[in-house]
């Protein structure tokens, strides 16, 4: 049961990720891409009828994780208080920034939002880097299960860390780069002329810079926690992992010099499910580890919700999640196809 | 500041200003259906037209609904970490099941509602407004479940280690409590959407601009208003107060002010409760009314909060004891307003009659007061468990989040609260001023011509 339910919220993290991923990776290139305000408006169309329900996935993952792991929901959100709170801040003013910008059109008012969705994106990306490498490399975790992280400390990866240290600010910065390129490579998709060749240009010029960073982030994640690889060894298959990620950016890299994008796009997908995936193989059993000892990890077991409520949630989430699969394949097949200025579109 | 008080007003505050919005969004969702049908079945373009208005409120107030919800569902972990991880088995559940069956739905939906209007026929728009409706709806479900949880916990069992599990799916979403306050509160959000319609329709009326819709907004804030004002008292409010009374008395107790127990209990209408002394001060009381409203009988005896040790009593008092009685007033004077109102109606004199008009004008802000009342009385009368009978609310904080961390992302939200509060105002009276679109006539540009940069 811990088992189908560690990968359940993997799934759901996962797909949070792809999906709100290409929004903000919008968002950061929003100012670097657009040359004119027709151009900014193409941009926020392209995700402005699905960012919402994409950010739902976070939503449904952080109730999920309340329900089936309340030790892992407790601990990990009252310790990572500061960050967690801004990553609400900015959430808000995400959405407020995409939502709003249309109503009155006067170009400081525009520009206001336009810079907030910058802000908003560009530090959101960073703090969810950040947050995965704060889980690869461990907490401070009291005997009572709990634990709380100031912001920073003295940058560096020990015992007593803060939330940015050299380690998670180089997640963060991954981070950036990753979702700036997936939403580079989903713009060369929805857009045409200028903008889709600047797109192209734009994923290719991160590419070589996100190769560079995912070599690095090997030995940097062994260097903060050294037992990195523990589950490696003992399942060599997991050694996909590694090979599938280097063949997702190759794809990455072809496909966007022939011009063809849906595939490129695609492989940008493969590419963060397989990093993510190969961050929770590394940690499983465990759901956040120690930096003060592992028999104070936080692990499936000791976080595990009761039988009976997990079993009721097995038969729930299948139909929910079926549910959420119909309805996205309507909305995005109502907004399939290129984004244009004509028509109403959603307002953007 | 005491962290637990802080982690109390953090709560209370960002709680109390996201429900501002939802309770709009839940009303409005089902009026919207109505204009839709009606639009339908009468083939009446004017409905249609007033569909569109409203739906442009309902997206802003959507948007702000969302954007201070998401916090909410990270808040139990953020400041209430213990009370999360002994109760996640049971209450993660609904929270869980909200994000799964009602934001999926209403987020997909929202957007072909808003912006598919041309796209889709006439009936599959309205499925569009309906399944909206329904996605806000659930959601006000599953939270009224959870909470309901902490009010009056059933179907679970203590494990081993201490933490409470589920023990009947069935049971925890026909928690009696649950559907009691469930009823009691969707109908607090069609008053609050049927004033604020009431509100706009009476603006557009004596102002003389777009009267007939003015008078479409009236007519059917008027009847929606009328219904749920009348069942929010009866049967809703008055089950829910008998019930309250059998399982939190002291409760009740505090909320009446009833400092000592009597037969004939009076109703205490409006007075200052004073703790000290343990009496209410400048009462204006009615004998026997309150032990007639729990038991049906004047002469049966209400627990007062001498029955109580000390440390069991809710806490603030006075706040409780007013916060019902704002309520309870407030209902008083809905349901009043709108019953005259009805009656114009039904006599054709509404739309003449400015003595009536007025008041519908200046009301809208009375449910929003109203609703926020009754949920403090909820949760203040709750105290000082935060699951009742198990789990106190100063065993349930954060305790490594210190009074100045909590104090100091209470003011983020209130800077950050203030601001979407001005957009808000200034986007809604945008609206309002630019009023509905008539079909036929050229509509109000949305947008000038794109200049190029």
């Amino acid at each position: 049961m811990g088992f189908i339910w560690f990968w359940l919220v993997a799934i759901m993290l996962v797909a949070y990720v792809v999906l709100d991923g290409f929004d903000l990776g919008v968002g950061i290139l929003h100012p670097f891409l657009a040359r004119n305000e027709q151009e900014r408006r193409l941009m926020l169309r392209s995700i402005g009828p699905v960012w919402d329900g994409n950010e739902v996935w976070l939503v449904a993952a952080g109730g999920t994780l309340y329900f089936a792991f309340p030790l892992l929901y407790a601990s990990a959100f009252s310790g990572f208080y500061l960050a967690l709170m801004i990553v609400l801040w900015l959430l808000i003013l995400r959405g407020i920034s995409v939502e709003l910008r249309m109503h009155i059109n006067a170009g400081v008012w525009k520009s206001f939002f336009d810079g907030l969705f910058v802000f908003s994106s560009i530090l959101l990306a960073v703090f969810y880097g950040a947050a995965l490498a704060n889980v690869i490399r461990g907490v401070p975790l009291q005997e009572d299960g709990y634990f709380f992280l100031p912001l920073w400390t003295n940058w560096r990866a020990g015992v007593q860390p803060g939330i940015l240290d050299w380690y998670t600010v180089m997640g963060g910065v991954i981070a950036l780069v990753a979702l700036a390129m997936h939403g580079a490579l989903y713009l060369a998709v929805k857009t045409e002329a200028d903008l889709q060749e600047r797109s192209r240009t734009a994923a290719r010029r991160l590419w070589a810079l996100l190769l560079a960073l995912t070599i690095v982030s090997l030995p940097a994640s062994m260097i903060a926690r050294a037992d990195t690889l523990t589950n490696y060894r003992a399942y060599p298959i997991a050694f996909l992992v590694p090979v599938l990620v280097l063949l997702a950016l190759l794809g990455i890299v072809q496909f966007c010099r022939k011009g063809n994008d849906r595939k490129a796009f695609g492989c940008s997908c493969v590419y963060l499910t397989v990093m993510l995936v190969g961050a929770a193989i590394g940690l499983y059993p465990r759901l956040l580890p120690s930096t003060t000892g592992s028999q104070y990890d936080i692990t499936i077991e000791k976080a595990l919700s009761g039988p009976h409520a997990l079993h009721v949630g097995l038969a729930w989430w299948g139909l929910g999640m079926c549910l959420a699969f119909t309805y996205f394949v309507i909305v995005y097949r109502m907004f399939r196809g290129k984004v244009s200025l004509e028509g109403e579109g959603y307002g953007h | 500041m005491d962290a637990l008080v802080l982690h109390r007003i953090h709560f209370a505050f960002t709680i109390t200003y996201h429900y501002l919005f939802p309770q709009l969004t839940m009303g409005l969702a089902l009026l919207i259906v109505t204009f839709k049908t009606i639009a339908i079945r009468r083939k009446d373009e004017r409905y249609n037209e007033a569909a569109r208005f409203w739906a442009k409120i309902f997206a802003i107030n959507f948007l702000i609904g969302v954007v201070t919800g998401i916090p909410m569902e990270f808040q139990f972990g953020t400041n209430w970490s213990q009370f999360s991880r002994t109760t996640g088995g049971v209450i993660g559940q609904p929270v869980a099941m909200e994000g799964v069956f009602s934001f999926f739905l209403e987020s997909a939906f929202l957007g072909l509602f808003l912006f598919g209007e041309k796209r889709l026929s006439p009936w599959k728009h309205w499925a569009a407004a309906f399944l909206v409706f329904v996605g806000s709806w659930i959601s006000g479900f599953f939270i009224i479940v959870a909470n309901a949880w902490m009010q009056h916990p059933v179907a679970y069992r203590v494990l081993p280690n201490g933490v409470y599990e589920v023990t009947s799916f069935r049971g925890l979403l026909t928690n009696p409590w649950a559907l009691l306050q469930y009823a009691h509160n969707m109908s607090g959000a069609v008053i609050t959407a049927a004033f604020v319609m009431c509100s706009v329709g009476a603006f557009y009326v004596l102002e003389n601009r777009f009267p007939d819709h003015g008078k479409i907004f009236l007519r059917i804030g008027v009847i929606a208003g009328v219904i749920a004002c009348v069942t929010q008292i009866f049967p809703t409010g008055d089950l829910h107060g008998r019930f309250m009374a059998r399982h939190q008395p002291a409760a009740v107790a505090a909320m009446e002010g009833l400092f000592s127990s009597q037969k004939g209990a009076p109703i205490v209408l409006i007075g200052q409760p004073n703790e000290e002394r343990q009496s209410i001060d400048n009462p204006i009381a009615v004998n026997d009314v309150l032990s007639f409203l729990i038991y049906g009988t004047t002469k049966a005896e209400v627990k007062g909060l001498d029955q109580f040790p000390r440390d069991q009593w809710p806490a603030p008092l006075p706040l409780l004891f007013y916060s019902y009685h704002i309520m309870a007033g407030l209902g008083t004077y809905f349901a009043l307003i709108m019953a005259i109102a009805a009656f114009l109606l039904w006599r054709g004199k509404l739309f003449q009659n400015r003595y009536v008009l007025w008041p519908l004008l200046l009301s809208f802000p009375l449910p929003y007061i109203a609703n926020t009342a009754g949920w403090m009385t909820a949760e203040i009368g709750r105290q000082p468990w935060v699951v009742y009978g198990l789990i106190r609310t100063s065993e349930g904080y954060s305790k490594y989040v210190s009074s100045g961390n909590s104090l100091f992302t209470l003011l983020g939200f209130m800077g950050i609260y203030t601001v979407l509060s001005i957009l808000f105002i200034v986007l809604v009276y945008r609206i309002i001023d630019t009023g509905p679109a008539i079909s036929g006539l050229p509509p109000v540009p949305k947008s000038m011509p794109i200049t190029v940069a």
